[in-house]
């Protein structure tokens, strides 16, 4: 994928071991060693119980399409991907919520539903940084 | 003392006594942010017959700080908030004024706001947040209306709401923009125009989000005793309460439901004494179609799902039981960004029955709602005429 995009930035220490699993095509999501709670995004304390005891597991990927829009235009000076493309939140199957592109799909409302079971697409933007997309589950 | 009884004993202490916009409003490519400010602050002292040496409590959001504010103005408060929690901050200060007021912290206070939206004069650029930058940029979002329109396929989702229903808002609106000779955009729209508008963002096209201008405003507080030695009636704060519930999005618990919002309702109305069923007229923040009627459901006015039915049913209207968003809104009337201290100043006036064409009949008991970010964070005012 070349570079159509902005770059994710400033990355945080918090949120490394995120990243650093999609480099390596695991995506990995913050939960608290103490309530069990899993989370997203990362933080140091776990915002249920507040407990600074905080590990990562590894997620399976699946979720639902909780919500989506249809771009019409860039919103960003860095956005060179061509529109109409498709913005998503989702919902994981381990429960939290990320904000994501639905692709792999037609950019129409009569075809993208909430609820629809998607898949992640792990998508190297650099050597250094892979995005977590998603696609409508096959 | 319980805090609830505290709160009933600050109801009605403390009053609006001037309210104003900046000279202009609108596309301003010759006024500085600051310019704004400062032409709002003078205008709503003048209204309230004082001197801007009179004000020694200034209170303030955006790129300003009320220091910098203080600094313009040539003037060394003895009270500042830098409350900042988006576009609602306004409408929350009035509760920290109220309160800062009643225990003498300061004696005239002003809220003010300014912001050069669509010209960008004396504005720093914007950069995003570690976590916007992190986990939303990269994806395309950037701006609200990448934002509010999650919330807005939901509803959509769970609620089967229609385009045409967000599109009436506008349409609501636009009638009242018409009679507001300060609002920007007065010519006649429909539902059709709304849904043959340019696509921004699916659910958004260009006529469901607000209107970006240059403006500022004001408003001007001071207790009760001495709001009646000021040049014009005054408006009584009854009842003030803030929320926050999230910043990012994928935070909030409920997309369909405001718990901000809720939590500011509430607060207030218990304040005030009053119940869902008793304004004559609201404003509501309206940066997309789709905010007031969520807020009307947030807010316990509306069943959940059935806020857009008030504007369906032309209820808010000209001549209609429940007027909304009598200056035109942010969707025809003017939206600088952080648009929160606009509906303070309508309602103001409507109490003070000074609205011309739009006036609405023996109005005695307004209700002001503002979100903050994507219905993030939420200031709730109820004001009257009448003590």
């Amino acid at each position: 994928m070349e570079i159509d995009r902005p770059i994710p930035s400033p990355i945080t220490p918090e949120a490394k071991p995120f990243w650093d699993g999609l480099r390596e095509h695991r995506l990995l999501l913050p939960k608290c060693g103490a309530c069990g709670h899993v989370f997203f995004y990362p933080r140091v304390l776990c915002p249920r119980c507040h407990a600074r005891d905080v590990g990562w597991i590894q997620a399976s990927g699946k979720g639902k399409l909780h919500a989506f829009e249809i771009a019409y235009q860039a919103f960003n000076k860095a956005w060179k991907v061509k529109p109409p493309w498709v913005l998503a939140m989702v919902e994981l199957a381990e429960g939290p919520r990320l904000m994501t592109n639905l692709v792999n799909v037609e950019p129409d409302p009569k075809v993208i539903k909430c609820d629809m079971p998607v898949q992640i697409v792990f998508s190297k933007l650099t050597d250094e940084i892979t995005l977590p997309l998603f696609e409508p589950t096959r | 003392m319980s805090a609830v009884a505290d709160l009933k004993s600050l109801s009605n202490s403390v009053c609006v006594v001037g309210a104003d916009e900046s000279d202009e409003i609108g596309a301003l490519p010759h006024k500085s942010q600051l310019t704004l400010h400062l032409e709002a602050v003078r205008n709503a002292v003048s209204d309230a017959g004082l001197r801007i040496s009179d004000v020694d409590g200034i209170f303030t959001a955006g790129q300003h700080s009320p220091a910098l504010l203080g600094e313009a103005l040539g003037i060394a408060p003895r009270y500042v908030d830098g409350t900042s929690v988006g576009g609602c901050s306004f409408i929350i200060m009035v509760g920290h004024a109220v309160a800062a007021l009643h225990h003498g912290l300061c004696d005239v206070a002003v809220i003010s706001h300014g912001e050069s939206g669509r010209s960008g004069v004396g504005v720093s650029p914007r950069r995003d947040t570690s976590l916007t930058g992190q986990y939303e940029a990269p994806f395309g979002f950037g701006g609200a209306p990448t934002l509010f329109g999650m919330i807005t396929t939901r509803h959509m989702h769970e609620y089967g709401t229609t385009l045409e229903q967000w599109a009436q808002v506008a349409v609501s609106t636009r009638k009242w923009a018409m009679l507001n000779p300060k609002a920007l955009r007065r010519e006649p729209l429909t539902v059709a125009d709304v849904l043959a508008s340019r696509p921004v963002v699916y659910p958004f096209n260009v006529l469901n989000i607000c209107l970006v201008t240059d403006a500022g405003g004001a408003v001007v507080l001071t207790r009760a005793d001495r709001a009646r030695d000021c040049a014009k009636k005054p408006v009584y704060v009854r009842g003030v309460g803030e929320g926050t519930e999230h910043v990012m999005l994928t935070q909030m618990k409920d997309l369909t439901f405001s718990e901000a919002t809720r939590l500011a309702g509430e607060k207030a109305f218990r304040m005030a004494g009053v119940t869902h069923r008793d304004f004559d007229h609201i404003m509501l923040y309206d940066a997309f179609t789709s905010g007031p009627p969520l807020m009307l459901e947030s807010l316990g006015i509306a069943k959940r799902g059935e806020g857009v039915h008030f504007f369906a049913e032309g209820r808010s209207t000209p001549g209609g039981a429940l007027p909304i968003n009598t200056n035109g809104g942010g969707l025809s009337y003017t939206h600088s960004g952080m648009y929160g201290i606009f509906p303070i100043i309508e309602a103001t006036r409507q109490l003070r029955g000074e609205c011309g064409g739009r006036q609405v009949p023996n109005v005695k008991l307004s209700l002001v709602n503002g979100m903050g970010g994507m219905l993030s964070a939420a200031g709730t005012l109820v004001l009257s005429n009448e003590r």
